[in-house]
């Protein structure tokens, strides 16, 4: 519940304050918004699992999005960034599927 | 890559199967493997007040979950920017570049296109603009001629009296002629237009001119240079001289502007065709 308050907190402070994204920060805001999205949805699926480890969780997030920024920045710099950011996003979307399906069945006994 | 499956949300394996995640006996998993439910080994002993942890953890979620709701925020804002482009890579952007040129070649191509038909198109409404002018005044030219049309211009005013009807209709075409050959372009007697197949006919009563009767005094209208008209009417043994010998009397007024209403319907013709032209 508070999490999810937090969230729409975090979202209303983004509309409102409107800042722009950085420079360096461009190519790695998307990916890391993505990999947050799915250590977002491990979590709910945890959750609904009764197995939800808050260091768990945090540690996952924080890792999630270090990792993706990173392969993408490796990407970067090795001339592969758009086809690796694309794997990212393809790999973690899978995620997101799977634990979605997973807190569906969870929600909805289907 | 294969790091990611394992971080994350790799949580449910992790916790799923106790005994491999929580094997190592932490502190904090031992609370948790209980609390799952799942029978892990030795991990009983080690339990801090739950709701410190809660507590933390619970922030420290919040915090993590405020800013992703601030990242997504910011990125959706910054991705429905209309440049999008400042965010593109290198080899997008070349990519993009490259797309736009020859995207830019080929509409040079439409535009040389284009413009070679607006040109051949604007060429040819102009030769059909000019056809229709030059067609225009030679029907112009073929009204005045044939009567057709009414006109104006400069031209003569000739009244003849002929008070002992001596005039015969030779003399009167006489006056037609004499202005015609004075150069007079249109010329009215009476109330008729004089045309090409205009006759001047003898009858009983008087002298008709294409089957109309004409009255006495003559009213004879002609547009042409007046100056010449007038003089030709006045020539030695012209037609001044034989209404003047016939007992008539002949005015003339030189007119810088008359117009002349009386028209002719073209006939059809019925058995000329034009040939070539």
């Amino acid at each position: 519940m508070i999490a999810a308050i937090a969230l729409v907190i975090g979202v209303l402070l983004g509309i409102l304050f409107r800042p722009t994204v950085p420079l360096w920060l461009e190519p790695y805001l998307p990916i890391a918004v993505v990999a947050a999205l799915d250590a977002v949805f491990g979590g709910v699926r945890a959750r609904l699992d009764g197995i939800f480890v808050a260091k768990v969780f945090v540690v996952s997030f924080v890792s999630n999005v270090l990792v993706a920024a990173l392969i993408v920045f490796m990407g970067d710099k090795l001339g592969v960034g758009g086809q690796l950011s694309t794997a990212v996003v393809v790999v973690l979307g899978i995620r997101i599927f799977g634990n979605a399906a997973a807190i569906r069945r969870h929600l909805f006994r289907a | 890559m294969a790091a990611i499956p394992e971080s994350p949300a790799g949580q449910p394996a992790e916790n799923g199967a106790p005994a491999a995640g929580n094997g190592s006996p932490a502190a904090g998993n031992g609370a948790q493997g209980a609390e799952n439910g799942a029978p892990a080994a030795g991990n009983g002993s080690a339990r801090r007040p739950r709701w410190v942890r809660n507590h933390r953890a619970t922030a420290l979620i919040g915090a993590l979950l405020a800013m992703l709701g601030f990242a997504l925020a910011v990125q959706v804002r910054s991705n429905s920017q209309t440049d999008a482009l400042a965010g593109a890579r290198e080899a997008d952007l070349v990519r993009i570049l490259d797309d736009q040129n020859s995207r830019i070649e080929r509409l040079q191509g439409q535009i040389d296109d284009l413009q070679a038909a607006k040109q051949r198109l604007s060429e040819s409404g102009s030769n059909n603009a000019a056809a229709r002018q030059e067609a225009q005044r030679q029907a112009d030219a073929l009204a005045v001629l044939t009567g057709a049309a009414p006109a104006h211009g400069p031209g003569i005013r000739i009244s003849i009296t002929d008070p002992q009807h001596a005039l015969r209709a030779e003399e009167l075409l006489d006056v037609v002629e004499e202005l015609r050959g004075a150069g007079a372009e249109v010329i009215q007697f009476g109330p008729v237009r004089i045309g090409t197949s205009s006759a001047f006919t003898d009858s009983g009563s008087g002298i008709s001119l294409d089957a109309t009767l004409l009255q006495e005094p003559y009213e004879v209208l002609a547009i042409g240079d007046p100056n010449t008209l007038d003089t030709a009417l006045n020539i030695q043994g012209g037609v001044v001289n034989t209404v003047h010998a016939a007992g008539g009397e002949v005015h003339i007024a030189e007119q810088s502007s008359l117009s002349i209403t009386a028209t002719r319907t073209i006939p059809t013709p019925k058995y000329a065709t034009p040939t070539g032209k």
